[in-house]
Order: structure tokens, then sequence, then C-alpha cells
């Protein structure tokens, strides 16, 4: 099973996890000034890459909290994951690199699981 | 044609058996020496949902931060099941905040859900047969609760002692994790 990395909670297994799409997709100030293409941009365009990929998580069947991650959708490595919230941390490659190299597999890093 | 509207028959008991019986079948399994399957005695449960200290000092009791710990005081449990969330357990009736706690939520979660209990040495293996997580005690030490999945139902697992877990289950999903712990069992 595929183990994630709740930034509360430690490693986990996927069962307790709901995909949320996307992270970093910021809704716009003012809804009603975009015209009809940015708003479907807005809603619907994503970047879909071969490589590294921000997305939101749920930790459903846990803390049940929200966070993100950074996830390899070549190798389905993850890179990291942080609080919701917060910025993609400095250094995980955003460009595809299918080479991602395999999550630390250490409680220091992520906390008691 | 039997009256069957007049308010004396509208008691709790009668108008909702149902919230006053365990939805299964409740005998305790035993294998000796292995393992003790039986339902956990009547609990009061309230999910406090707020500020850690404020919740703390209304019932008294120093509500666990760390995540994923439990702490025991006064015959009260307080189990971590998120940032600002806690699950509450104590003797039924018991469980009465001493001043209010603005900004907080307070529910009463004692019917929707039971208990059981798991006891022996074969208790984490019987639980691995629905929970994905590792239970050693290394990495799910005493004192260690968290909400996870048993099959296909939602749980709350605490490891009380070394060989010994208490799960929290919502009622309806009662009987199939019980029946799937007692397929799981050693014979």
């Amino acid at each position: 099973m595929l183990l994630i990395p709740c930034p509360i909670c430690g490693i986990r297994p996927e069962a307790e996890f709901t995909y949320a799409g996307e992270a970093h997709i910021a809704r716009p100030a003012e809804p009603a000034s975009l015209d009809d293409h940015a708003w479907g941009e807005f809603l619907y365009a994503r970047t879909n890459p071969k490589g590294d990929h921000a997305e939101r998580w749920r930790h459903t069947h846990g803390c049940g909290r929200f966070f993100n991650a950074v996830r390899n959708t070549h190798t389905d490595r993850f890179i990291t994951s942080y609080l919701a919230g917060t910025a993609r941390p400095h250094g995980t490659p955003s460009a595809a690199s299918p080479d991602a190299p395999a999550m630390r597999n250490d409680t220091e890093q992520w906390g008691q699981a | 044609m039997p009256d069957t509207l007049t308010p004396d028959r509208l008691q709790p008991r009668d108008a909702l058996p149902i919230l006053f019986e365990l939805p299964y079948d409740a005998r305790p399994l035993v294998v000796p020496g292995r393992l003790l399957l039986h339902p956990a005695p009547d609990l009061a449960r309230l999910v406090l949902r707020g500020d850690a200290s404020a919740l703390g000092v209304a019932f008294s009791l120093e509500l666990p931060t760390q995540p994923c710990r439990a702490v025991e005081a006064n015959g009260r449990s307080a189990l971590w099941l998120g940032p600002d969330e806690w699950l509450l357990l104590a003797s039924p009736g018991t469980l009465v905040p001493t001043v209010s706690v603005p900004g907080a939520a307070v529910v009463d979660a004692g019917h929707r859900q039971v208990g059981l209990i798991l006891e022996g040495p074969s208790a984490p293996d019987v639980l691995a047969a629905g929970c994905p997580l590792d239970l050693h005690p290394t990495a799910f030490p005493v004192g260690m609760c968290t909400r996870t999945v048993f099959g296909k139902a939602e749980i709350v697992l605490w490891r009380q002692d070394n060989a010994r877990f208490h799960v929290e289950v919502w009622r309806s999903f009662a009987a199939y994790v019980h029946g799937l712990l007692e397929r799981a069992a050693p014979l």
C-alpha cells in the first residue's frame, strides 16, 4: 500500500487519505471581473505534469486535516508534505523529473508514525 | 386498536430502543491465552473542538497536544483526534464542563459509537487483519491513539497496554467490525 506522509501524523497508509486536486490554485479575488476564458482557466486548467506535482490531500481517516504534498506522478513517490496554507518548500523541483528520489522513510523527519 | 400515541408510550426507551442496545451479539470472544474480545463498559463520550487549554480547564483534564496521544486522569481519558479535536471518555454522567468555553464545540457522541476491547498477545495480529497501520510497539506505542480504518469502517484505535487495545466504532459499523475481528481471531 502506498504510504503518505501526513505533516501532522507522520507516515500513514493510503487508505486513510483522500486526494483533493492540485495545490496552490488561488481563487480570483474578484470573480465578477474575469471574462469567461479566465474563469474557465481557474476552474479547469491544471498543470497535469509528468513529474513532481504539488497537490492537496486530506487525512480523512486520521487527523482530518487538509495538507499539501509534492508527489512525482511518474514514480508515485512522495517528495515532501507540508501544512495547508504554507508555501511550497524551496528546493522541491517544479519541473518534471521522473527520477525523483525516494521518500525518506525515517521517523525523525515525519515524527512518530 | 392499541393506542400507541399517548405520551407515556413515547418514553425514549420505547421510541428508540436501538439506542439502548448493543447493535451486535456482544458475547465475549475468548481464545484462552491469546485473545479476549469484549464490549467496553458503557461510556460517556464527548467530541471537543477548540482551544486545548481552555477546554482542559473546563473538563479538569490536560488535553494532549502531541499528535496521536491519549492521556488519562481523574477517571477521564482524552484521545487526540486532530490538532484541535479530542475524544473524551468517562463513566456515564460524569462529563459536565465546569465553565463555558467560548468558541469551542462540545458534542455528545455517547450513543453514536460503541467501544470494543481486545486483550491478549494476539490482539495486534487480529487488528492487523483489517487495519493497515504498523502496530509494532515501536511504531504504535502504549498511549498512542488515532483515527484509522478497519476493513471498510472508520475506527478510533487506542493502545492502552502492549496487549490491550480499545476500539471505538460507530454503532452502525459495530457488527461489521466485531464480525471481522471474530473471523480474524486465532482458532
